[in-house]
């Protein structure tokens, strides 16, 4: 079962992509909301917003816990993405869960009407993917054991470790469920390596 | 190749706004404590909607000082009104780097007739629908965000519900037609066939659709949360309030979680004095912002 963070953003539209590629999700709003959940979506949205609603009611202290267990993957995207990161530059007091090796400065393209759309060559995807970037954040620096999967104009875009993964773009935007497919694998195979 | 101001581009930024409260605020110190509360978004206003209703006179575009001293003191989106029609205005808005433009009848119209091109910007836009046709007719101008109208500055939620019931009913009942049927039912909502089509495949606006206009309690933004709508736009409802902090932050709660009652009831407690609000039916009909536009 893949768990989407539901306190604020665009949660439906990870779910609505989940959904057409059969893998069943659960809405995350608190704490005991994670029970049975083998991955966590972090969706774009406003990342103060999420920031301050996930750390009430729990979410934030157990999906830290179950992550350093080893029984939950973690993949954010844009906002989720500075959730995930262990320094957001200029923010040091900004709520996250900063389990990731990463260092991100936010709305680092710009303003709003700086936000476009480009094709991206992923590492291990046979054709480009069309990438929808909105006041998307950069990363800065990429800690050791990461692997850049993506790069535009030399920053990393999808970045991966273990068993967590960020994107600064939106593939819920789109009609290509190939990221999702990749988050889902990599959920089932941490269970698996639990399990086994 | 990188492509910007892309319909794509701008109605995914709107898609960002879901579930949150995106506040007015005329001075800086409002807008940090909305970011502080956990707005997704601020709109920098000169007047809240109540003072414009109290003073009247034309209401404007704020002043470019006081949007950029607004976007200098956050870090979360900021908005801004410009009047119904008034493209200058919007050039100016874009200029500043404003990150959405309300095209709001909020403000006094500088066009009876025609509303602003959005597609000829790179910047996105809200527009007011009180039904499915104006939406549809404001989507079809390039807006990448629908609100309610509801009736701003009164703290009474009223018309938003009602814009957003009809909204809904108006959806349902297109949803319930026969293809052949659209044409007549574009001609009858005064919208394109095109989108009309869009909504009756789909059933739901083809752009995220907030309430507005008239949100004053945690309970109200539930409300509308329960009515369909994405999330809330709250105007004069918080700084208008005796204690704008803490009604902020219950609001903004009210909304993540509007289907869990029990923290409804927490986050409504001993909020201090809510707006006090107006009985729309004492309003003279001229005098209802929520009948500009068309």
């Amino acid at each position: 079962m893949i768990g989407i963070l539901a306190v604020q953003g665009d949660f439906r539209e990870h779910e609505q992509m989940f959904r057409k590629i059969g893998v069943p999700t659960r809405r995350v709003r608190r704490a005991a909301d994670l029970v049975g959940v083998t991955g966590l979506v972090i969706p774009g949205g406003e990342s103060t917003t999420i920031g301050k609603l996930a750390r009430e009611y729990g979410v934030e202290e157990e999906a830290r816990r179950r992550y350093q267990e080893g029984t939950l993957a973690l993949w954010g995207t844009c906002a989720g993405a500075i959730w995930l990161a262990r320094e957001i530059e200029g923010y040091p007091d900004q709520p996250r869960l900063g389990v990731l090796d990463l260092s991100v400065a936010r709305n680092a393209y710009g303003r709003q009407v700086e936000s476009f759309e480009t094709d991206l060559e992923i590492e291990g995807f046979d054709r480009p993917f069309h990438a929808i970037f909105i006041r998307a954040p950069v990363i800065t620096r990429v800690g050791k054991g990461l692997r850049m999967l993506a790069t535009y104009r030399g920053d990393p875009v999808f970045v991966r470790g273990e068993r967590a993964m960020v994107t600064t773009f939106h593939p819920e935007l789109t009609d290509d469920p190939r990221v999702h497919e990749y988050f889902a694998r990599l959920a089932e195979e941490e269970v698996r390596a639990k399990a086994g | 190749m990188e492509e910007k101001g892309t319909l794509k581009v701008k109605t995914g930024f709107a898609e960002m706004f879901k579930g949150g409260v995106i506040m007015d605020v005329t001075t800086a110190e409002q807008a940090e404590i909305a970011e502080e509360a956990g707005a997704v978004a601020v709109m920098a206003l000169e007047r809240v909607p109540a003072d414009i209703r109290a003073q009247g006179g034309v209401a404007r575009m704020a002043d470019p000082k006081k949007i950029k001293e607004i976007m200098a003191a956050v870090s979360i989106p900021v908005m801004a009104k410009v009047r119904i029609g008034h493209l200058a205005e919007a050039m100016i808005l874009e200029a500043l780097g404003v990150d959405f433009i309300d095209e709001s009848e909020v403000l006094t119209p500088a066009d009876e007739e025609h509303h602003i091109d959005k597609w000829a910007f790179k910047v996105p836009f809200v527009n007011g629908a009180r039904d499915l046709g104006e939406a549809l007719r404001r989507i079809a101008e390039g807006a990448a965000m629908i609100r309610t109208k509801g009736e701003a500055g009164t703290g009474n939620v009223v018309e938003a519900v009602r814009h957003a019931r009809r909204m809904w009913k108006q959806i349902r009942w297109l949803q319930s037609l026969r293809k052949d049927e659209l044409p007549a039912a574009a001609k009858e909502l005064q919208a394109p066939l095109e989108l009309v089509q869009w909504v009756h495949q789909h059933g739901k606006l083809p752009v995220v659709n907030f309430a507005a206009g008239g949100v004053a309690t945690p309970a109200d933004a539930a409300l509308m949360m329960h009515l369909g709508m994405e999330g809330v736009f709250v105007g004069s409802g918080i700084f208008k309030s005796g204690d704008p902090r803490k009604r902020a932050r219950a609001i903004v709660r009210a909304v993540t979680h509007y289907d869990d009652p029990e923290v409804l009831a927490e986050v409504s407690e001993d909020l201090g004095e809510p707006m006090v609000g107006i009985n729309i039916d004492l309003i003279p009909e001229e005098e209802r912002l929520a009948k500009r536009g068309w």
